[in-house]
């Protein structure tokens, strides 16, 4: 689904990724760990094309095509999309009219407010998009658009932060009907997922994890064994292992 | 009314001579021939006329006024009781009591185009809603410049007595095959105790017409003023700067404009508000585009009583690289005790915002006309939802072609 190979970026002149390879198959969940400011917002803004994330060396390759020069669009519209980690307010636009964007050229144009009333947002429908938003109807608001444009590769920046208790169970929900959590054989959707908290890996299993640091990848393996080592040890074990 | 900002106020208009000169190329319009009724209009002129909220069927209005040139075509009020509606010159000679409010909020000499209205004047509307009478549904008036090159010159005067209420629509435009012409529009507006004016006006002019509305507003305590102003198309030149005084407690006033300047054209525009007695408020909100024009957003709050609160806020966004906004927003205390604040923001569309509509798979144009829209998406207060949407996709239609 997604191959990444010997990715280095720069923003603003700054080295921040620095030889990234990743490789998601289809129907696979990964998660992406790593210390405030190591560069994985970065790296799922690089994947989905926005200005500004400078390629200086290696590919992006997304269901067999090169993409590393794709507008951001076209990614969106071959099925990439993204739970971004702090959207803009669209002063004047609602939700719903977002949704529409979201949910276009796609037949069944209902099928949005049917998720907004089944995940108790529908009261959000004629607000501006995230106009006075929580965090954690951010979160929703996000999930939300993106079960309407239904992608075939997720990226989520921390899905998690912010949200409560209550609310985790909801989003959780949202998250394993996009990834198709509930089909077992022949998954199509895969995802990846920046957590720091990790509570999102007891409502959708991961099939492997990723720690950055420093914008390179430092290790891969089973997700809940490494979260684990992170509790424990912290970071800094990640980088005595490698060495 | 205090002197010395309305003398000031009368030093505030940006022309800088010039006027008299500009007055003079156009010709009056007593000289173009008037329209005998309203029939006569041609199909695309009642569709411009319709652009700017004004509809011949006067379904769902109160009144309608039309005037053509320099003559009256059509005032009917329908049989609605509790409110007037009638050609100023005819109401100056039925009431004599009408010099009272004739030229004291805006000063007749002014500047050129004042006084060129005073000498020469072609018509305008009177209104007077009668004490208690709340008037449900709008007014609406049109001023039209039908013939090529012509000066049009009106003074218009509505009242709300006490305790009343009105709605007025007033659509200002010019012939659609019309290029060239200028619209001088003198308006005083009387909100008396405990009375409520709305007045929603629309500009839908031709690329050389040049406009100089020319306002004053009065409102007494409890009263109510309510502007929105919205100019879409393109146009030469527009320069307004309405004045309201607050002179009761708690008088309110509210100036909304939502404006668009194409290339070519030059909008300098704004409104003024002197907050005279305690507890008056007031908000002066401006949302302007531009493509390619140039736009000064002017707003100028005074406060000159205690417990006063007022805000001004100017958004502009700038969607050509020609373009120019020029925000002045002015706050100005007398006393101690007032609350005024103002915002300003001017700029090009954030890339963030665009790139958000892009990732849920928008082009870079469709996700710039989406906020467009939705910046120009404002909902208009003391409007009715009917009105309010209307509105909205006359500023829809207004995008397309830009
Ligand atoms: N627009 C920018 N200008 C300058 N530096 C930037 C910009 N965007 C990101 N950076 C820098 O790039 C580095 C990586 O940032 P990034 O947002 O990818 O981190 P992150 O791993 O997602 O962190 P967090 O866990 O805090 O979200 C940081 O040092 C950050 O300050
Ligand atoms: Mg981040």
């Amino acid at each position: 689904m997604l191959k990444i190979e010997d990715l280095w970026v720069d923003i603003h002149g700054k080295e921040v990724l620095r030889g990234i390879n990743l490789h998601i198959g289809r129907g696979e969940t990964h998660c992406l760990f790593g210390k405030n400011g190591s560069g994985k917002t970065t790296l799922l803004m690089t994947i989905m094309g926005f200005s500004g994330y400078e390629i200086k060396q290696g590919r992006i390759s997304f269901k067999g095509q090169d993409i590393t020069k794709t507008p951001l669009n076209e990614r969106s519209a071959m099925g990439a999309g993204l739970l971004f980690q702090r959207p803009p307010t669209l002063r004047g636009v609602k939700l719903k009219d977002m949704l529409a964007v979201c949910r276009r050229g796609k037949d069944d144009s209902g099928l949005a407010e049917q998720l907004a009333v089944k995940y108790g947002f529908d009261r959000f429908l004629e607000r501006e998009v995230n106009l006075g938003f929580s965090g954690g109807e951010i979160k929703k608001s996000e999930l939300l658009q993106l079960l309407a444009q239904n992608p075939d590769l997720t990226l989520l920046d921390e899905p998690e932060s912010g949200v409560d208790i209550e609310n985790l169970q909801i989003i959780g929900d949202m998250i394993r009907k996009l990834l198709q959590k509930d089909i077992h054989r022949n998954r199509q959707k895969s995802g990846l997922i920046i957590t720091h908290t990790g509570f999102i890996l007891n409502y959708v299993a991961a099939d492997r994890g990723h720690v950055m640091l420093d914008g390179q990848i430092y290790c891969q393996g089973n997700p809940l064994e490494i979260f684990e080592g992170i509790q424990k040890y912290g970071y800094e074990e990640c980088v005595r292992c490698r060495q | 009314m205090s002197s010395v900002t309305h003398e000031e106020n009368m030093k505030k208009p940006v022309s800088q001579g010039g006027d008299e000169a500009l007055i003079r190329r156009f010709s009056p319009a007593s000289q173009a021939e008037p329209l005998k009724n309203a029939e006569l209009l041609e199909k695309d002129e009642v569709e411009k006329l319709k652009d700017t909220g004004f509809d011949l069927s006067g379904e769902g209005r109160s009144g309608t006024f039309l005037m053509a040139n320099c003559g009256v075509t059509k005032c009917a009020c329908g049989g609605v009781r509790g409110v007037e509606l009638m050609p100023v010159t005819e109401a100056l000679k039925k009431y004599g009591w009408l010099k009272e409010y004739w030229w004291q909020l805006v000063e007749a000499d002014k500047d050129a185009f004042t006084k060129e209205t005073e000498r020469g004047l072609d018509n305008g509307y009177f209104i007077r809603a009668l004490p208690g009478e709340r008037i449900v549904y709008p007014l609406q008036t049109c001023l039209y410049i039908r013939s090529d090159n012509t000066a049009q010159r009106v003074h218009n005067i509505v009242i709300a007595e006490e305790g009343s209420e009105l709605h007025v629509i007033t659509g200002c435009a010019t012939h659609p095959h019309l290029t060239s012409g200028l619209h001088i529009g003198v308006s005083e507006f009387y909100v008396k105790k405990g009375a409520k004016i709305v007045f929603t006006m629309i500009h839908n002019w031709g690329e050389d017409v040049y406009v100089r509305p020319r306002t004053g507003v009065r409102v007494e305590e409890d009263g109510v003023f309510l502007s929105n102003y919205i100019t879409l198309k393109g146009v030469k030149s527009i320069q307004t700067y309405p004045v309201a005084y607050l002179t009761g407690t708690n008088a309110l006033a509210r100036f909304n404009s939502v404006i668009v300047a194409p290339k070519g054209s030059h909008i300098d525009t704004g409104a003024k508000v002197v907050l005279e007695a305690p507890g008056a408020k007031s908000e002066i909100i401006s949302r302007t585009i531009s493509y390619g024009g140039r736009i000064i957003a002017r707003g100028h709050l005074v406060g000159l009583a205690k417990g006063v609160k007022a805000h001004l806020e100017c958004q502009g966004l700038i969607l050509s690289e020609e373009g120019v906004i020029h925000a002045i927003p002015e706050l100005e205390a007398h006393v101690a005790d007032v609350d005024m604040s103002h915002e300003a923001a001017v700029g090009k569309i954030a890339k963030e915002e665009i790139e958000y509509l892009m990732a849920r798979g928008l082009s870079e144009e469709e996700a710039t006309s989406t906020i467009v829209r939705g910046f120009l998406n404002v909902e208009i207060e003391g409007l009715s939802k009917e009105l309010n949407e209307e509105l909205k996709s006359i500023a829809t239609e207004g995008q397309k072609g830009m």
